[in-house]
């Protein structure tokens, strides 16, 4: 995978993640160009669609948007899967999760992904564990340790 | 408000963000964000010390505004600080930042990697993991300096958590993506492939995906890993649903692993020991069977986990193609899919089926589909999903379906999407002419293409229609017969128009004889078009009205009265008014016979691979070009086996070979000596011209004794003539990509003057190497395209170009250079190897020039670089006496035959280098023939085909006041300033 988008009916942003190298500029033009694309696209359409050489796979999720770019060989159906499952961590942490959740806790959002994919990659598919993992973090939250 | 028992709550953060939300408009929101950009810069720059907390709150913040879409500039420092702080929150707060906002300050990166190394070392798995997230997040080049050697150490350490396992994998992958060079397994191998033995699945899991990227890499290496995979996938497809707990899906067993492995089995061919092959075999028909059993849930995830893992066996299958059931069970499968309710189902069953279709086992099994996709192409309500039909259509044609699939896409052509013309009408041009059976079919499907899709239909396409009419006498008189009836439309596209104009020019007498289509009424047909077409158009028309002053003596009146109008002997544009000059002087005093002969038809092209087809491999990859890549395989099952049209792919794909140009340069009115030489001189001169291809390149002065050598007026402006002969060309000239990025035009380093080899290019994502050998005029040249990046390099091309008309026009005369088409993707850390055959006509100076361009990241790289393909390559060294030396010397003594040149020398005056270098530069060095001994002194002959040019050359040394005198002789001025300038250079 070679990045994934969270953003609101209305195109804002919630969450980005970028496994490829990328400047600034560039990541802000995909951006602001697949949240175009996929906005103006209706509801009973396909989730995969091609665009650049990259694969777009998307869901919509109440009022947020999903979306993974993977690569040619890449599996689309396993990927919408992944939107799925990282759909059901949230929900699981937060306790039915909503946008304003991810507002206000991006960082949770973005620890949360890091324990599921990383480097582009699904790590963890357990959700037991994943969960296990973040909350043994929380845990920790305000230990202090030697150094 | 949120779960904000959860951890900690920051509540600055929370009123901060909500005060964001509550913002108006655009400028309310910027207002707020620098009133807290202040206030938090202020904070840090404060003297009083901040607390952990303050500084994690701000930073947070910091987080929050450059997530917003906004620059931060500052805080990185901060971060940093964070990183080493004692309180688990604050540490991950750091990392967050520092993972979102790479940074490359380099003495930032010191600091966080001794940041992360002292979390590496902790032996806490929740600091470890932080720590491998943040380099895997990162995976920058000097993260992968400091820590490639580290984390596989922990990957396979036996005290390891597996949870750190897990990260560990996953960052190393991701280092070898960015830095494939540092990432070495060495002694690791072994035990990272037992990974996929491990009794956590989350391990095998991660592991999986690092075998593959390593696999890919080095597949000998991790061989072993095909018969552990194969293994770990049979236990998958076998177990019962409950079998693996947690990591079962809706009811399908771990999905995500069994598509991994499948991939990592994708690397290999199938397996050789029959025992494995069998067991594979077992679990691809468990996969296929399963498909075929009710659904275990109604959810849809449950049926996407099912049918990843069936497409990823597919994609298995079609890999191998090896076993003929098994593919026509997917074939089947597929087939059902083609009909689901689901359009993600849809979608991807055509497109998996556009693989299959290339296999010889399935082609006829996807061909029975053919009305379920015709039927998609019109039905389906979504453009990706209409996109993926016709691309299985093209996938799917062969002879006995061609001009039903053609007739299909023309007609879904005329409402198809504006974003998919253009690719609909390369797509029907390739099948059109690939699967001509009668050539009246080919010319009718073209002009359709024109009238329907007018402007989608590039220049390729009616560049290649003309091309196979001028090649086939026998569909000659029907072309012109047809444009002469599609031009009787009011409005007909400009497209048309070019076609009409250069067909009619050519071939227009095949019809004249009809009094309908007499040569004025076609003049007039052309000429009712000429004012409202473009420039280039326009100068093709007046070319096509001079072949016909050729054709029709009748209508010479009529056309030379229109060249003589103000509109076109004065027309604001140069090109249009030169033509119009030219060709009214060609027609008023050239004899018919001259005229005959240099308006004569247009010799036949030589059989190149389609530019259409180069056209399209360029804008999809190699991926949807299944008919072509397997042409021979398909050819095979087809009927029929004379394949006139089958475009043979030729070593002269850039039709450098044939073609002589010259320059407009001759002045007007040069007295010669004969009629000949006149046209010649003072009007042929001034087109483009090509001889037919059995003459060959001859040097300028050999046109005005031979008469078979008088040139044919070639069609069109420079830019047409060379999109016709070698289309790439006109990319460079009139680049019509977006966004591309250009890099300067760089110089070979001098070096390569006196050398063969070497690094001649570099940046950070491709190195260009060379090795070449030349021998009399002939020379080979290997050239190695080195993806320096992990990723695929797309639509790799390198069309060979010049930078502009001239340039083109100089190295076409004198060098021919020959290359092979390049397979248009180069995998990451791969080396693309390309042979180029160079072929030196007459001396030269300028060095052609290499355009690569190429597709990463979703941009196109463009980079040009001139080849060290110097005059001196084509050097034979020549041994001789002191005594023949000095005779010849005094030969060459004519003024204009010595070069000269005093120089201060720019390296150490070392004898031995020196001596290598004049070697190296291609000359005998002899000794003994100087009578001052610190001198050099050289010989040797320069071949370029048309001839031989003896050189002599003396070098002297002055050690004192660091300068040279270097002085050359040889037989032709040219050759002697170009070798003093390249020689002198090198000291």
């Amino acid at each position: 995978m070679q990045f994934m988008l969270l953003f609101s009916r209305q195109g804002k942003l919630r969450l980005q993640k970028w496994y490829v190298p990328l400047s600034d500029k560039e990541r802000k033009k995909i951006s602001r160009d697949l949240v175009q694309t996929i906005l103006a696209r209706k509801p009973k359409m396909c989730s995969f669609l091609e665009w650049r050489d990259l694969k777009i796979v998307y869901k919509r999720y109440a009022s947020l948007y999903f979306c993974c770019a993977v690569e040619d060989q890449d599996n689309e159906l396993i990927t919408l899967e992944i939107i799925h499952r990282y759909v059901e961590l949230l929900d699981k942490y937060f306790g039915s999760v909503c946008e304003l959740d991810i507002i206000f806790n991006f960082e949770k959002a973005y620890f949360i992904l890091d324990e599921f994919l990383l480097g582009g990659e699904a790590q963890e598919t357990s959700k037991k564990n994943v969960l296990k993992a973040i909350e043994q973090a929380d845990l920790l939250q305000e230990c202090t340790f030697p150094v | 408000m949120p779960a904000v028992s959860k951890g900690d709550g920051m509540r600055g953060l929370a009123v901060f963000i909500s005060d964001i939300r509550n913002c108006k408009s655009k400028e309310a929101e910027i207002k707020r964000i620098n009133k807290e950009l202040a206030n938090i810069r202020s904070k840090f720059k404060g003297d009083k010390a901040l607390d952990g907390y303050s500084k994690k709150k701000y930073v947070c913040k910091l987080l929050f505004i450059f997530l917003l879409g906004h620059d931060i500039d500052f805080g990185h420092m901060e971060a940093v600080n964070l990183l080493s702080s004692n309180k688990y929150t604050e540490k991950q707060i750091g990392y967050l930042f520092i993972s979102v906002l790479v940074n490359s300050n380099s003495d930032l990166i010191s600091l966080i990697n001794n940041a992360i190394k002292n979390d590496l070392s902790s032996r806490n798995p929740t600091f470890m993991n932080l720590a491998l997230h943040c380099i895997a997040n990162v995976g920058s080049r000097e993260m992968a300096e400091a820590f490639a050697a580290e984390v596989p150490r922990i990957l396979v350490a036996g005290d390891t958590m597996d949870s750190v396992k897990q990260s560990a994998a996953l960052c190393l992958l991701r280092l070898n993506r960015t830095s494939p060079d540092l990432v070495l397994m060495g002694e690791w191998t072994a035990r990272v492939v037992h990974l996929l033995n491990d009794q956590h699945l989350g391990v095998v899991t991660a592991a999986t995906s690092l075998i593959t990227t390593l696999a890919q890499k080095s597949p000998e290496d991790f061989k072993t890993s095909v018969s552990l995979a194969v293994a770990r996938l049979s236990r998958i497809v076998s177990s019962a649903s409950t079998d693996l707990q947690d990591y079962t899906y809706y009811f399908v067993a771990a999905p995500w692993l069994s598509v991994k492995l499948l991939r990592l089995l994708q690397c290999y061919p199938p397996p050789e020991d029959g025992a494995i092959r069998g067991r594979l075999t077992e679990c691809l028909e468990t996969i296929l069977n399963k498909a075929q059993e009710p659904p275990k849930s109604k959810k849809v995830q449950h049926s996407n986990a099912k049918n990843a893992v069936l497409f990823e066996a597919i994609s298995l299958i079609i890999h191998h193609d090896s076993e003929p059931t098994l593919l026509v069970r997917a074939c089947n499968q597929l087939g059902q899919f083609l009909q689901h309710r689901e359009t993600n189902l849809r979608y991807l069953a055509l497109e998996s089926m556009c693989t299959l279709a290339s296999s010889e086992f399935s082609h006829e099994a996807v061909k029975t589909h053919i009305e379920t996709v015709i039927n998609a192409l019109k039905s389906e309500r979504d453009v990706s999903v209409r996109q993926r039909a016709v691309d299985l259509l093209y996938a799917m044609c062969d002879r006995s379906n061609a001009k039903q699939i053609v007739a299909e896409m023309l007609s879904y052509l005329e409402t198809a999407d504006y974003s998919i013309r253009e690719e609909i009408v390369l797509k029907v041009a390739i099948l059109a002419e690939k699967y001509a059976v009668d050539y009246t079919w080919y010319v009718d499907t073209i002009l359709n293409l024109i009238r329907f899709a007018g402007d989608y239909v590039s220049d390729e396409v009616w560049y290649r229609v003309i091309q196979i009419v001028i090649n086939r006498d026998e569909v000659q008189g029907y072309a012109a017969k047809t444009v002469f009836e599609a031009l009787q439309a009011p409005a007909c596209h400009e497209n048309l128009v070019k076609v009409g104009g250069y067909i009619l020019g050519e071939f227009g007498n095949l019809i004249a004889g009809d009094s309908r289509s007499s040569p004025l009424i076609q003049f007039d047909l052309l000429h009712s078009k000429f004012h409202l077409c473009s420039v280039p158009t326009r100068a093709l028309l007046l070319s096509a009205y001079i072949k016909f002053i050729n054709l029709f003596p009748e209508v010479k009146g009529t056309i030379q009265e229109v060249l003589r109008s103000d509109s076109q002997l004065r027309n604001a544009d140069v090109e249009l008014q030169q033509r119009a000059v030219e060709y009214l002087r060609l027609s008023s005093i050239a004899s018919t016979d001259i005229l005959a002969t240099v308006l004569e038809e247009m010799p036949p092209f030589p059989e190149r691979e389609s530019s259409i087809l180069a056209k399209l491999k360029r804008k999809k990859g190699p991926g949807n070009l299944h008919p072509d890549l397997d042409e021979n395989r398909k050819e095979r099952s087809a009927n029929g086996g004379t394949v006139a049209a089958s475009p043979t792919p030729s070593t002269d794909l850039l039709g450098l070979g044939s073609t002589i140009t010259t320059q407009n340069s001759a002045p007007p009115a040069s007295k010669g000596t004969s009629l000949l030489v006149d046209v010649f001189s003072e009007n042929i001169a001034a087109f483009p011209v090509e001889t037919p291809v059995a003459v060959g390149p001859v040097a300028d002065e050999n046109f005005s004794r031979d008469i078979s050598y008088i040139p044919t007026v070639h069609w069109g402006t420079l830019g047409i003539f060379v999109g016709i002969q070698s289309w790439q060309s006109i990319q460079f000239i009139n680049p019509k990509i977006p966004d591309m990025r250009c890099l300067p035009l760089a110089p070979f380093p001098s070096r390569f003057v006196c050398k063969n080899n070497g690094v001649l290019y570099e940046n950070q994502l491709l190195q260009i190497g060379l090795k070449s050998e030349f021998r009399q005029n002939l020379g080979r040249m290997y050239v190695f395209f080195g993806n320096k990046t992990s990723t695929q390099f797309m639509n790799f091309g390198w069309p060979f170009t010049a930078p502009y008309c001239a340039f083109f026009l100089t190295v076409s005369l004198q060098l021919n250079v020959h290359a092979k088409p390049a397979d248009p993707t180069v995998d990451g850390g791969a080396q693309l190897q390309q042979i180029l055959n160079i072929e030196c006509m007459s001396d030269f100076v300028d060095a052609p020039v290499l355009n690569i361009q190429f597709r990463y990241g979703g941009t196109l790289q463009n980079v040009a670089v001139k080849l060290p393909i110097t005059l001196n390559k084509f050097f034979q060294p020549t041994e001789m006496t002191s005594q023949d030396f000095f005779q010849r010397w005094k030969q060459l003594g004519a003024p204009q035959q010595e070069v000269q040149k005093i120089f201060k020398a720019k390296h150490s005056m070392d004898t031995e280098v020196t001596k290598a270098k004049i070697m190296g530069f291609g000359a005998a060095l002899l000794d003994g023939v100087d009578p001052n001994p610190s001198n050099f002194v050289g010989a040797g002959v320069i071949h370029t085909k048309t001839t031989q040019v003896g050189c002599l050359l003396r070098l002297e040394p002055n050690t004192q006041a660091q300068m040279y005198r270097l002085t050359l002789r040889t037989s032709r001025d040219t050759v002697s300033q170009r070798l003093c300038d390249l020689l002198s250079e090198q000291f």
